[in-house]
């Protein structure tokens, strides 16, 4: 049985959606940030099989930097983090509601 | 016949990993579930011939990542049981599936249309470490500084914010000093 | 001699544009003095123009800029001086020096005297370019600008009621006679391709009759409003409401004639449509016979002038119609000099009466404005057509026209209409100047104007007195331009006795009125007496009832019809339909504001939402346009 780019689609489909049920299911704010890491973990899956699949550099390129960018965001979302935690004790989603209309 | 296995083992591994971390409402479990679910997902790196991309993936997120999340948890009460608020569950899981469905579809659609996959096959030897150096600093070379400046200027950003008051080190200082600190502290919060 | 053109042209732009920049400070001599200058300026290179088309026969044509070229039309900012314009702008210059002259002296205890200079001089400019003009648009230019002009004159008092409201009036029936002009001009771009004097002219004998024929009433119609022809005169009558030197500038000498001279400068149209002619030389006739009615009876000194203006008008129109634009030109100059006068004059009767204007309550006033008296009597003469004063040569020369033309039933009408025009001069004068000094009765003390204005006016007095010798300078110098038609009576005794026939007439209507005003009976009348219950004295007072028709059956139709519409369809259907499209926004931003919860949570699902929402139109899209050729005969099928 031959494992073709449609396998890594589905499976990376798959990923998509467990990072989605945990952007919207979870209230803990580091919680959040895995649910999002899941989500570029998913992508870069994609990138790395059609880069494959292709015979083309191009997707990995893409994957790569999307891994630079992780990073960084990972630096200043948990520097945001700990500052919020010193000001207000607790991560919970809910107890943000400055934004409120 | 070998790489089919390969793919089922660590596809379902992967997937049960995330939905472990998506799922538990232990912080430290998901933690290390996420770990690795990453390591796992470099495996698939590895049967799709991107070797440096896997290495990547292992010491960028295994390594780099957790270890900040590790670090910056130990700020925060993980021992305390996460408890959150739930809201309609159908709804979550509907939108999510929905949309995965047709982020699938949308990809695969013209692919599977065109067949692809069977008029692109892997000629050259993609992925060795050689060969993703010279494709990065040459067309990308650009865009792989703007990811080192931005890395750069996300490191300090990162300091910067969680940084304050470090100068403090609670080990160095005797316990009248930190007994004095905390009463300064009450007395802030009490103003505030 | 372009230099000439430019300067006659831009000085009274110039003194308009000074005197506006003391439009808001306190009255200052130098607003009205700098003006006057300007516009002396403005006649002495008129009158240069003048000298040089007399002597080289050659006229100026200018092209000063561009102002519209797109595909197929070009109109330029074009100015010609030739023999018809140039008579023109003497009028307009003399006259408006005159009055700018007269009115430093008139508007003096004004407290909106620097406003008056401007607006008067803003005038005397879109005037000019009326008249200098070498295409129809830049006469429409002219023609909205006098309009304008007119309308914040007339409204010059605007705190009093019925000064704003004669001011709209004005307007307003100018606006209705403007589309008609419109209209006109859209005609002769459409039919001819061009706006061109020249051109167009030249390329109308090829066309239909018909079209020609609409083109006429169309451009008749314009000239009808500006020059107040009957049914569209009721403005110039309420028009007095503005100040004195307006009515002499605007209402008398230079605006009104407007009419006249779109008449004369289309000739070659008019020249092709002898029936359209034929039309306007009725109406004339009959707004001649019709305007010197209702001066009959009265009791506005200025009405009374105004109404002889419109008679006045009516002739030139007359002779128009007939053909002898020469005449009609020759004689709106002549009406221009002794009818400007004649305001004037007025206006010194008004300063010295405190603004009172029935001439009832007057009466010897000679004994103590001998100048005044002076001029308005030879003006009055000059009115009546008395050999040898300017009267005499232009309106006998319609008569002449007129008889000559064989058109008997227009000859009587105006025959008989000089003698009513002697009568209510000289009834006007007799009833100012003769007789008992009725005013004494009012406590007012009468006193003569300045000397200065007095000085002023002179001019027009010499020129009402001489006017009729340039007649054969003058037609030679014309009918360069107009055709060339001498009317001469074929026996030379029908002439004499038309003559003097005509004269007598006119002289025994005078003594008639001398006779009647000068006695010591002559009291202010109460409404008693049996005369004024009279069916036709009541008619001619209420001028023939039209103001109230157009009131009763126009003005209140439309106020009425107005109402229906503003209840029926502004508010309950395009109220309703913008009302409406608002609520559809109000009511979606009430009801969606419940996703601002301010919860993040909440938002991150909103966030999703919209994600499958974009995805599912990416996809459907997808389809859509892969089977595109399906779902077109599948619709196809279905008959869509």
């Amino acid at each position: 049985m031959e494992i073709g780019l449609n396998h890594y689609l589905v499976l990376s489909t798959i990923l998509f959606a467990i990072g989605l049920v945990g952007v919207m299911r979870r209230k803990n704010l580091l919680m959040l940030f895995f649910a999002t890491e899941i989500l570029l973990n998913s992508v870069n899956i994609s990138f790395a099989a059609i880069s494959h699949y292709y015979g083309d550099l191009t997707g990995q390129m893409f994957a790569f930097f999307v891994i630079a960018i992780a990073a960084s965001e990972v630096a200043v979302g948990l520097g945001l983090l700990i500052v919020w935690h010193k000001k207000h004790n607790n991560i919970d989603l809910d107890s943000m509601s400055t934004m409120r209309g | 016949m070998f790489e089919a296995i390969a793919f089922y083992l660590f596809a379902f591994l992967t997937i049960s990993m995330f939905y472990i971390a998506v799922t538990t409402s232990q912080a430290l479990y998901a933690l290390s579930a996420l770990a690795a679910g990453m390591i796992f997902i470099s495996a698939f790196f590895f049967i799709l011939g991107a070797d440096f991309l896997g290495a990547v993936q292992i010491v960028v997120y295994s390594g780099a990542v957790m270890a900040l999340y590790a670090f910056g948890m130990m700020f925060f009460d993980t021992t305390r049981e996460i408890k959150e608020k739930q809201g309609n569950k159908a709804i979550v899981l509907g939108l999510s599936i929905l949309s995965a469905i047709l982020v699938g579809a949308i990809v695969a659609a013209p692919i599977v249309g065109n067949n692809i996959e069977a008029l692109y096959p892997m000629v050259e030897g993609a992925g060795n470490t050689q060969e993703v150096g010279m494709v990065l600093f040459t067309k990308y070379l650009v865009p792989f500084e703007v990811a080192a400046v931005m890395l750069l200027v996300a490191m300090i950003a990162g300091i910067v914010l969680a940084g304050k008051k470090m100068d403090l080190s609670l080990t160095l200082m005797s316990e009248a000093e930190i007994l004095m600190m905390k009463e300064e502290d009450k007395n802030k919060k009490a103003l505030s | 001699m372009e230099l000439f053109l430019y300067t006659a042209l831009f000085s009274p732009l110039v003194g308009s544009l000074f005197a506006a920049f003391f439009g808001a400070s306190k009255k200052t001599k130098i607003a009205g003095i700098v003006p006057s200058a300007l516009l002396g300026i403005s006649l002495i290179s008129s009158f240069i123009l003048l000298i040089s088309v007399l002597t080289t026969k050659e006229t100026v044509h200018v092209e000063m800029m561009t102002w519209m070229a797109a595909g197929d039309l070009y109109i330029p900012f074009g100015f010609v001086v030739d023999q018809v314009s140039v008579t023109m702008m003497m009028v307009v210059t003399l006259v408006s020096t005159v009055v700018h002259v007269y009115a430093i002296g008139y508007m003096d205890h004004d407290k909106g005297f620097n406003r008056f200079f401007s607006y008067l001089s803003a005038f005397v400019f879109s005037m000019m370019v009326l008249v200098m003009s070498d295409n129809f648009a830049g006469l429409f230019i002219g023609w909205e600008g006098v309009g304008l002009c007119s309308w914040l004159l007339i409204g010059f008092w605007y705190h009093k009621e019925s000064a704003t409201w004669a001011a709209n009036e004005a307007f307003i029936m100018n606006r209705i006679a403007d589309l008609g002009m419109l209209i006109g001009i859209f005609l002769v771009y459409w039919n001819t391709g061009t706006l061109q004097y020249e051109q167009a002219f030249a390329a109308m004998p090829s066309l239909e009759i018909d079209v020609l024929t609409w083109i006429g009433i169309f451009l008749f119609i314009g000239a009808m409003g500006k020059s107040a022809q009957f049914p569209l005169h009721t403005w110039l009558a309420d028009a007095m409401e503005g100040p004195t030197p307006v009515s002499a500038l605007i209402h008398a000498a230079t605006m009104v004639t407007a009419g006249v001279y779109l008449v004369v400068r289309a000739s070659p149209l008019y020249d092709l449509i002898p029936s359209v002619g034929l039309f306007i030389a009725s109406l004339g006739a009959f707004v001649a016979l019709f305007a010197a009615s209702m001066a009959l009876v009265n009791r506005d000194m200025k009405r009374v002038i105004a109404y002889s203006t419109l008679s006045q008008l009516g002739y030139m129109f007359a002779a128009a119609g007939l053909g002898a634009y020469w005449v009609a030109l020759f004689h709106l100059m002549a009406h221009a000099f002794f009818k400007a006068l004649l305001f004037l004059g007025a206006g010194n009767v008004m300063h010295a009466m405190d603004s009172e204007l029935d001439p009832f309550k007057m009466g010897g006033l000679r004994k103590v404005m001998k100048g005044t008296f002076v001029m308005m009597t030879l003006a009055s003469v000059a009115l009546a057509g008395i050999f040898p004063l300017a009267g005499f040569f232009s309106k006998d020369l319609i008569l002449e026209v007129a008889f000559v033309e064989n058109h008997y039933i227009i000859y009587s009408v105006l025959l008989f209409t000089a003698g009513l025009t002697a009568f209510y001069s000289f009834r006007l004068v007799a009833l100012i100047f003769h007789g008992e000094e009725r005013y004494k009765l009012f406590g007012i003390h009468p006193h003569e104007a300045y000397k200065f204005m007095l000085i002023a006016m002179s001019p027009l007095l010499l020129l009402a007195i001489i006017a009729g010798s340039f007649k054969m300078t003058y037609f030679e110098m014309v009918t360069q331009l107009l055709p060339a038609t001498e009317y001469h009576v074929h026996s030379s005794l029908t002439y004499w006795i038309m003559t003097i026939g005509t004269q007598l007439f006119v002289g025994l209507a005078i003594l008639y009125a001398y006779k009647k005003y000068t006695s010591r009976d002559i009291k202010v009348p109460d409404g008693t007496s049996k005369m004024e219950n009279s069916f036709g004295y009541k008619l001619l007072i209420n001028q023939y009832y039209i103001p109230r028709f157009y009131e009763e059956y126009i003005v209140k139709a439309y106020r009425e019809l107005s109402d229906i519409f503003w209840t029926k369809i502004d508010q309950k259907i395009v109220d309703a339909t913008v009302d409406g499209i608002a609520n559809v926004f109000y009511q979606t931003g009430e009801r969606t504001r419940v996703m601002q919860s301010g919860n993040l949570s909440t938002m991150l699902k909103w966030m999703v939402a919209g994600t499958v929402t974009l995805l599912s139109l990416a996809v459907a899209f997808g389809l859509a346009a892969r089977y595109s050729g399906e779902i077109k005969t599948f619709l196809s099928g279905l008959g869509v």
